[in-house]
């Protein structure tokens, strides 16, 4: 070859279609936005129309996003809203429940406890470790700063 | 009496005919601009067994009994199956071919198998080796997916340069005793890695291989691009098959006129969301086998090279930044024996 690989990717990075980043973008906020209305319509049907504690409510809406994320995973629709909507899908608990939801589905062949039960954490798995982690060494540091 | 022309090519001496051929494709691809040359088209992804794998050795088996009934032979004429597919441990090959009694090689070059199981099976058959060899190949879109990707039903977004893994499966019979098409000229790629590492962009990884072989088969042989109907490449997409031009022009070689990929050529990118276009072994067996010999048998192509290209890379490889190895495999096939002189 008479060019070098710095070369090469070089091209190659300016010949490669980039993701509409803008396109992208708008739609993850407008979609992302309607998740969190949904979420904050059913904090409202609880506390206000159900008469729930607020805190129960929390949770409770949390539970009905997390099930939601799940049965649209389940319908094949959670991916095709998510092919536009991106990091709007992604990012919210639904987007969490189509993460551990999804690899559950395709690995139940494999078995309920080496396939299911084993990779339903391949895509979630990290988000944990390193979420628990954080929120642990915040915690000491919270700590720390309470001492004085 | 020597056979090599040159350092990567043969030149085969006795008359090697692909006398059959059948395909079997997903819903998808029967929806695609090729869905009149293809055998079979899929209901669905399972096609009525229990997971995308058996259904992968399904369509394996499938294809490859219909090539071998379509020449009127039996599994007992056939005296080798070569077959590979992308799967680890090549399975879909070695599964489908648990019943029927052939002696087997398996392969494993990616997506460039087709042109390698032919490029062998035709060397054996030059050989006096054998008097009649399958060649048969596949790939699943789930089963690749969930090998080297995501889930299925994981909400992700796919970059503009992915590709997408055709579902489909390509089989053909080799021999000595046919009227054609021939396999005239065989060169053999080798291993080129121009540090591409995005998995996303494999069109990108293997087109300096196609290049190299390319180049390596128009100075052993002495041949022009214009002295082929159509040059086709196996899945390099439509980003590759830009790249390949660019590089070969830098060679001084110009494909513009008679150049397609067989991953362009599968899907409507504008209709069927295919981004870069269509790979996969599945992919340059099936246009092999469907669209590409019709076309020479309805005599409006003669002569004909087809290259198939494969990226060597591993789930594994990607995730310890590996950058990806890719080596293409090209045949000539021509209605004319002498093809050549």
């Amino acid at each position: 070859m008479s060019y070098s690989k710095k070369e090469y990717s070089d091209y190659v990075e300016r010949k490669s279609q980039k993701s509409p980043i803008v396109r992208d973008t708008i739609s993850a906020f407008i979609v992302g936005g309607l998740l969190c209305c949904i979420g904050q319509f059913f904090l409202n049907l609880y506390t206000k129309n159900l008469g729930l504690d607020e805190e129960i409510s929390k949770s409770a809406v949390s539970v009905t996003m997390i099930f939601l994320g799940s049965f649209f995973t389940g319908l094949d629709l959670y991916k095709k809203i998510a092919k536009y909507a991106g990091a709007g899908t992604i990012v919210p608990i639904t987007g969490f429940a189509n993460s551990i939801v999804s690899p559950a589905m395709e690995f139940r062949r494999e078995g309920m406890i080496l396939g299911l039960a084993a990779k339903m954490f391949v895509i979630a798995g990290p988000v944990l470790v390193y979420g628990i982690s954080t929120s642990v060494f915040i915690g000491i540091i919270y700590y720390i700063i309470k001492l004085f | 009496m020597n056979k090599r022309i040159g350092k990567q090519t043969v030149k085969l001496t006795q008359p090697i005919s692909i006398i059959s051929s059948a395909n079997i494709v997903g819903k998808k691809e029967g929806e695609g601009p090729l869905s009149q040359y293809f055998d079979t088209i899929m209901s669905d992804a399972t096609w009525g067994e229990s997971s995308w794998e058996k259904a992968e050795s399904k369509m394996q088996n499938e294809a490859l009994s219909h090539a071998i009934q379509k020449a009127s032979l039996t599994p007992d004429d056939i005296d080798y199956v070569l077959a590979g597919d992308l799967l680890n441990q090549c399975i879909s090959s070695s599964f489908a071919l648990r019943d029927l009694s052939i002696p087997f090689f398996g392969i494993y070059g990616a997506c460039s198998t087709m042109a390698e199981t032919i490029s062998l099976g035709s060397m054996l058959l030059d050989g006096d080796f054998a008097k009649n060899i399958c060649a048969v190949t596949s790939s699943h879109f789930c089963t690749a997916e969930r090998q080297y990707r995501q889930p299925l039903e994981y909400g992700g977004q796919r970059t503009p340069t992915a590709q997408w893994t055709v579902t489909g499966s390509g089989s053909v019979v080799l021999s000595k005793n046919g009227n054609g098409p021939y396999v005239t000229h065989i060169t053999t790629g080798k291993i080129i890695d121009m540090g591409i590492k995005d998995a996303n962009n494999m069109g990108a990884a293997m087109a300096p291989a196609a290049a190299d072989t390319l180049k390596a088969h128009f100075s052993d042989t002495g041949f022009e691009p214009n002295d082929y109907d159509l040059i086709l490449t196996g899945d390099l997409g439509t980003l590759g098959k830009e790249i390949l031009i660019d590089l070969m022009m830098h060679e001084k070689i110009d494909l513009r006129d008679n150049y397609d990929d067989c991953g362009c050529l599968i899907f409507d990118a504008d209709t069927q969301d295919t981004h870069a276009g269509g790979s996969g072994c599945g992919c340059g067996a099936v246009t092999l086998t469907g669209y590409v010999l019709s076309l020479m048998k309805e005599q409006k192509l003669n002569n004909v090279l087809f290259m198939a290209t494969g990226a060597l890379l591993s789930p594994t490889s990607t995730m310890q930044g590996e950058s990806i190895p890719s080596v293409a495999h090209a045949i000539s096939i021509s209605n004319n024996l002498h093809f050549g002189g």
